[in-house]
């Protein structure tokens, strides 16, 4: 038997994993990466900050992505770049994989496999922006590519949709490549991020950001992007604003395409397949891990789930975990909690990744702790915290004992701190 | 220099003609406003392959679809342009609806298709079991497939080019004069004028303009936007055939359909507009069509939306076709919603006009034939280049997807480059290739592409 495990994806999770699957001894690890590249987003993000929690330093995206590929290689996993999986079935205990590239069409047939395809932002058409279809209008991943990778200047206005964290690093890309900013649009009551990175955009390169404000209508000239309609949500007054570029940024969705032709369980609120703290999905031998199941954590969290997948894809490998499936139950985060990850909680297993769960929530709230609930009982509650879209929430994961798979299902409300 | 025939419009219409006109012994140029060919209604609309099943009886619609409809169906075989068999199911949701089904019959005999079968409220969901409740009952229609229908208008022109005809792109037409025996066409950018014996004015949108410079009238186009949406390639499962809904005296009304490409669509809306350049979606149409979907087939409200679109159908206040000859003048407007079906039944139908104004259709020289290009095959249904071997193994690039949500690799893009009809853009390597449609719209692939197509194509955009 050879303990072969195939890896979808050479992101922060994905490396991470293979790295850690060697060190545990799995014979033969196959990194395969359909972009030419490995790095996953770290690649095209020339900002600092990664590395923090799982390298203990700071980098920048493309140091990070070079570290993490390096160790892959040190550590004697096989990468494959410009390699797609086009196919993964999984029947019973049988996993097919076919892999794409110049080399040909090629079948194998994996013990395990990890899932670390990451996300994308929701793109214009998918956020029914109506009006004409110009060019100019971009996400910030494409952004970044043209800028960072392909050394594109952006000359013109550019206005951002968005205002969390990645939005902020699309005005440093924009600066970057020659675009004057003109504003960072959200329709939430204030900006997502930082203080910090707030008061940089409006010191540094004098952004403001407009809240409370929705982009309606797209208007082209010629081809290219000629002004943006931007309607005020309180008082429904509609500005016209004239610009080059148009970047929307956030929204994430798990790239989801194989988990799902493959057939496996989605969790409704993350959309990534539904895992449980050991990465299982619901086909035995088929893990995912990093911005798949949770879009999207920092790159340094994504590295520490493939971590953590590995060990538990080692444990699988071993025969330590029963192969049929146990009694679960589903973990659901009640409006205006957004998702949590994970979502599935089984009889026994590990605790998951950084001993907690991560949630996310669609409304600003005052600090409130998170209540862990199973048929009435309270089997948790979190520290008070702020809530903010699209930033982390999280609950230790120190109840999971405490909670009964065999029972109904576990909900998470916002309760206030008192 | 004279031209033989002009035809002035490179649409999937005037396309057809000049792809006819090639097999004769003629000189023949075809003029475009737009950088590429294809670009106007042929572009968007809801890409199905008609049976002209619901045209009005007697008309000369009826009687070119019908006809077209068979001649595109053998081209698209010949040339390899995709296809799907899926066949169509008209739903009634009402009882009113369901009484009217026996009239839609009686008009699609009449219009010569006689395979429209009832079908019972249980049959209807049999065929589509994701069909959300309240249907009625429902007429199978095996023939309405759905078609690629970018690759059709550059498999005509392709073929023209190849055969002789002169293309000619960023062409707009400005004037006319009226010569001895002949025309003399104005063109935008262009300081010679384009004399011709013969001119065929398929100018879609813009028909009713040139007919005046013709010195005719009797029609004005009045265009009706339509918006569509294109759901991600994971709703394709939900169902397997057109659903159509029982249709109105204005629009045929709001479909949910697959696309070849693996897509499902929903659309169109219909609203008269009076700007012919307008593109634009609006909020109130993607909503209606976001609701219409929903009622249609509820498992779409968890399914990801690709692209937004408005084509602009060049109705007119008449209700058939404006085809027409006036001297040396052949007038094809108002080619309405089918005129992609229609196509190569309209080309010879105009070839039969000019003949009767004097234009001698005498055949090329011996051994010649007509050799249908080989299209890229865009389709889902099929294989793909990503998917064979052998081909890879041949010509390595085909292995190398540099478009991941569409598994479009560099081998394709490379050949869209280089091809008889390069493209002058980014969107019309979209329409060779489908490069950069998918669901992430250039998260992933765009930088990358429009890399390629600078270093591949980009110079030949003036």
């Amino acid at each position: 038997v050879t303990n072969d495990v195939l890896i979808v994806g050479a992101g922060p999770a994905g490396l991470t994993a293979a790295v850690e699957l060697r060190r545990l001894g799995v014979k033969r690890v196959l990194v395969a990466e359909r972009e030419e590249q490995p790095g996953g987003v770290p690649r095209h993000s020339w900002h600092t900050g990664y590395g923090l929690r799982d390298r203990h330093r700071i980098l920048s995206g493309p140091a990070y992505a070079r570290v993490l590929t390096n160790a892959v290689g040190r550590a004697g996993a096989e990468l494959r770049t410009g390699c797609t999986v086009t196919d993964l079935q999984a029947g019973g205990e049988n996993l097919t994989a076919v892999l794409t590239s110049q080399a040909g069409i090629e079948e194998i047939r994996p013990s395990a496999v990890l899932l670390a395809t990451g996300c994308r932002e929701r793109p214009r058409s998918a956020r029914l922006v109506p009006g004409d279809r110009p060019a100019g209008v971009l996400t910030t991943g494409e952004l970044q590519q043209r800028v960072y990778l392909r050394g594109e200047q952006l000359p013109g206005r550019a206005l951002v949709v968005g205002a969390e964290h990645v939005s902020f690093s699309a005005v440093v890309t924009l600066a970057h490549a020659g675009a004057r900013v003109v504003a960072l649009t959200t329709e939430h009551e204030r900006h997502q991020s930082y203080a910090a990175f707030r008061l940089g955009a409006a010191l540094r390169w004098r952004v403001p950001v407009w809240t409370g404000m929705a982009v309606t209508r797209v208007t082209g000239a010629a081809g290219r992007l000629g002004s943006v309609e931007i309607t005020d949500l309180r008082s429904g007054q509609v500005r016209t604003v004239d610009c080059d570029w148009l970047v929307f940024t956030a929204d994430w969705i798990p790239d989801h395409e194989l988990a799902r032709s493959c057939g496996l369980d989605l969790d409704p609120g993350t959309r990534g397949p539904a895992i449980d703290p050991a990465m299982t999905t619901s086909t035995p031998g088929v893990f995912a891990a990093g911005n798949l199941v949770h879009a999207a954590e920092t790159a340094d969290v994504a590295a520490l789930s493939g971590r953590h997948a590995a060990r538990q894809i080692c444990s699988y490998l071993a025969g330590q975990r029963v192969r049929t499936r146990p009694a679960r139950v589903q973990i659901v985060a009640e409006p205006p909690l957004h998702w949590i990850s994970p979502n599935i909680v089984p009889s026994g297993g590990p605790t998951p990744p950084r001993d907690r769960f991560i949630l996310r929530t669609n409304e600003f709230q005052r600090p409130a702790r998170l209540t862990v609930r199973q048929d009435g009982n309270v089997l948790a509650r979190s520290r008070p915290q702020r809530l903010i879209p699209g930033r982390p929430l999280s609950v230790p994961s120190s109840w999971l004992a405490a909670a009964d798979p065999e029972a109904g299902p576990i909900t998470v409300i916002i309760e206030p701190a008192s | 220099m004279s031209w033989d025939v002009a035809i002035i419009g490179g649409g999937v219409v005037g396309s057809a003609i000049a792809r006819e006109l090639a097999g004769y012994q003629l000189r023949c140029v075809l003029l475009e406003a737009a950088d590429d060919v294809g670009t106007g209604t042929s572009k968007a609309n809801t890409a199905i392959l008609h049976t002209g099943f619901d045209a009005g009886p007697g008309t000369l619609e009826s009687r070119l679809v019908t006809r077209g409809s068979s001649l595109l169906r053998e081209y698209a075989q010949e040339t390899g342009i995709a296809v799907e068999p899926t066949g169509a199911l008209l739903v009634a949701w009402t009882p009113e609806q369901a009484s009217s089904l026996d009239g839609i019959v009686a008009k699609a005999r009449a219009n010569g298709y006689f395979r429209a079968v009832p079908v019972s409220e249980s049959g209807v969901y049999e065929r589509e079991p994701r069909l959300g409740p309240g249907a009625v009952a429902g007429l199978w229609i095996p023939d309405e497939w759905v078609i690629d229908p970018w690759s059709v208008s550059l498999a005509f022109a392709t073929e023209a080019v190849r055969a002789g005809v002169s293309l000619r792109l960023r062409t707009k037409v400005t004037g006319v004069t009226v010569l001895d025996g002949g025309f003399e066409l104005a063109v935008a950018s262009r300081t010679e004028p384009v004399r011709c014996r013969f001119a065929v004015n398929a100018a879609g949108l813009a028909s009713d303009q040139v007919d005046r410079m013709f010195g005719c009238e009797g029609f004005s186009i009045q265009p009706r936007k339509g918006e569509l949406i294109v759901f991600d390639k994971l709703a394709r499962p939900l169902l397997s055939s057109i659903i159509l809904p029982v249709p109105t005296p204005r629009t045929k009304g709001v479909l949910v359909a697959p696309t070849v490409f693996g897509n499902v669509l929903v659309g169109p809306t219909a609203e008269d507009v009076a700007d012919r350049s307008d593109l634009s979606t609006t909020a109130a149409g993607l909503a209606a069509l976001v609701a219409a979907g929903r009622q249609i087939l509820p498992a779409l409200e968890q399914e990801e939306v690709t692209a937004t679109y408005a084509g602009l159908r060049a109705a007119t206040e008449h209700r058939d076709y404006q085809v027409s000859r006036h001297g040396r003048y052949a007038r094809v407007a108002g080619i309405r919603s089918t005129g992609l079906t229609a196509s190569l039944a309209i080309a010879e139908h105009v070839a039969g006009l000019l003949e009767e104004a004097g234009l001698a259709l005498e055949p090329r020289a011996d051994g010649w034939r007509r050799v249908p290009p080989r299209m890229p095959y865009l389709g889902e249904a099929g294989s793909r280049p990503y998917q064979l071997a052998e081909r890879i193994a041949a010509d390595p690039p085909y292995g190398e997807i540099a478009c991941h949500c569409e598994r479009v690799t560099k081998g394709e893009i490379r050949d869209a480059l280089a091809s008889d009809l390069p493209p002058a853009g980014l969107d019309g390597l979209r329409r060779r290739t489908r490069a950069m449609n998918g669901r992430c719209q250039a998260f992933f692939c765009g930088a990358a592409v429009s890399a390629m197509f600078g270093r591949g194509g980009g110079q030949r955009d003036q």
